[in-house]
């Protein structure tokens, strides 16, 4: 009798089940050597920062920060990157891979060329502190200027605020930024100008100015006819490309100013 | 504090390290600059194609282009008006486009406002320059050795 029969007529729970060899299992993953290069960034010893590279085998199902974990927990224990959930959501580790933001969480290494080192920089545009790990308080700072919470000016309702299907639609796309900084630290204005507000507070703002619930738009609008507001985008849609949520950041921007426009003219 | 290499916005220079926003003059001058922008290039497409058409396709043609051709042409209030549209946004257009380059890379405070000045002093010597010969242009000088236009008085 082989395995698959007796899985077949007496159903035993799926770890139990033991399979031949040849028909998968763990060690059907493949394995293969990644090099890593990261850019390394210490202060207490060196003002500059370095590429180092760190050797591995890794398998086909490895993200980078499985990688960065191994180098951590295994070559180099003062390696530093900022990582929270592990799985796309809670937007700590942004980095630059490759000379593209990302989130080390949900790159595959076999989506990259592992051929050559893989590049991991600290997002640009934000001050390093160590190695991968950015003062990301400017980015904060912008984020909360343009007021992301609700502001309604009616009674308090004793049930929930209604909105449409439609209504909600209409802001559906921002609403899941998850604040890595992706965005803003892929924008060449950010780079050189780190008083403009950038593409995640844009897109927060996007997400109230276009919620039917909420009656300060009006504020937010002026906040972003800043000069270092919205006219600083240059459309040049590093944003919308950097984006880990696939969140058409440059279009949020564009309505804004669009919103801004059919406001004052 | 940071790397040499990954280099810190401006707001971030050691200078001031509290991330401090230059308060807003609450004007909307870059709104107003932005839909210029789109505006003035959209009529300059059309001014810009319709006077490459007239000088180098209609009649004899890029062969046609001597002094008397342009004379000829700004004898017409048309034409001087034609020109002067093209010209005034033309380097409205292409001063707000240099502005925001300069903007957008000079990163210290020195050098964008010595760039924008310069920036600004040109566009005024050419739009003013430009206007006044559009307007006091003589089409029949005296002692022209060139082809004048046939409305010339023959001297």
């Amino acid at each position: 009798m082989s395995p698959i029969e007796t899985a077949e007529t007496a159903p035993e729970p799926a770890s139990k089940i033991e399979l031949p060899a040849h028909m998968g299992g763990g060690g059907e993953i493949p394995t293969f050597d990644v090099t890593l290069r990261v850019r390394r960034y210490d202060p207490e010893f060196s003002e500059d920062s370095t590429w180092e590279d760190f050797t591995m085998t890794m398998y086909g199902t490895d993200r980078v920060l499985d990688a960065l974990h191994k180098v951590k927990w295994e070559q180099d224990g003062s390696l530093s990157f900022r990582r929270s959930c592990a799985h796309g959501v809670c937007g700590s580790d942004a980095m630059r891979i490759n000379g593209r933001n990302r989130l080390a969480c949900k790159t595959l290494l076999k989506d990259l060329d592992t051929s050559k080192p893989i590049t991991v920089e600290p997002i640009k545009g934000l001050p390093v502190e160590k190695d991968l790990i950015v003062d990301m308080e400017p980015f904060f700072q912008s984020y909360r200027e343009i007021m992301p919470f609700l502001i309604n000016r009616g009674h308090e309702p004793s049930k929930e605020r209604l909105q449409s299907a439609e209504e909600r639609e209409r802001f559906d796309d921002t609403t899941k930024c998850i604040l890595c900084a992706a965005c803003t630290s892929s924008c060449p204005v950010f780079w050189t100008d780190g008083q403009y507000f950038g593409p995640a507070a844009i897109v927060n703002a996007h997400r109230f100015i276009f919620d039917s619930r909420d009656d300060a738009g009006d504020m937010r609008l002026e906040i972003l006819n800043d000069k270092e507001g919205v006219w600083r985008c240059r459309t040049t849609f590093n944003c919308t490309e950097a984006c880990p949520r696939g969140i058409q950041v440059t279009q949020a921007i564009a309505e804004v100013k669009q919103a801004i426009l059919a406001r004052q003219v | 504090m940071s790397s040499n290499v990954i280099a810190s916005p401006r707001s971030n220079s050691a200078q001031s390290p509290k991330y401090k926003r230059n308060k807003g003059s609450h004007s909307s001058f870059e709104m107003v600059a932005w839909l210029f922008m789109r505006m003035s290039g959209v009529v300059l497409v059309v001014l810009i194609f319709g006077h490459l058409f007239v000088n180098l396709m209609l009649g004899g043609g890029i062969h046609q282009i001597d002094f008397g051709f342009v004379a000829g042409k700004w004898a017409s209030p048309f034409w001087q008006w034609w020109d002067l549209a093209m010209l005034w946004l033309a380097m409205l257009h292409g001063t707000n486009g240099v502005r925001t380059i300069i903007n957008d890379y000079a990163d210290r405070n020195g050098t964008r406002m010595t760039l924008k000045g310069v920036l600004y002093a040109a566009a005024v010597v050419i739009v003013v320059l430009g206007t006044l010969v559009i307007f006091t242009f003589d089409p029949c000088p005296a002692g022209a050795v060139v082809d004048l236009p046939s409305f010339c008085p023959v001297p």
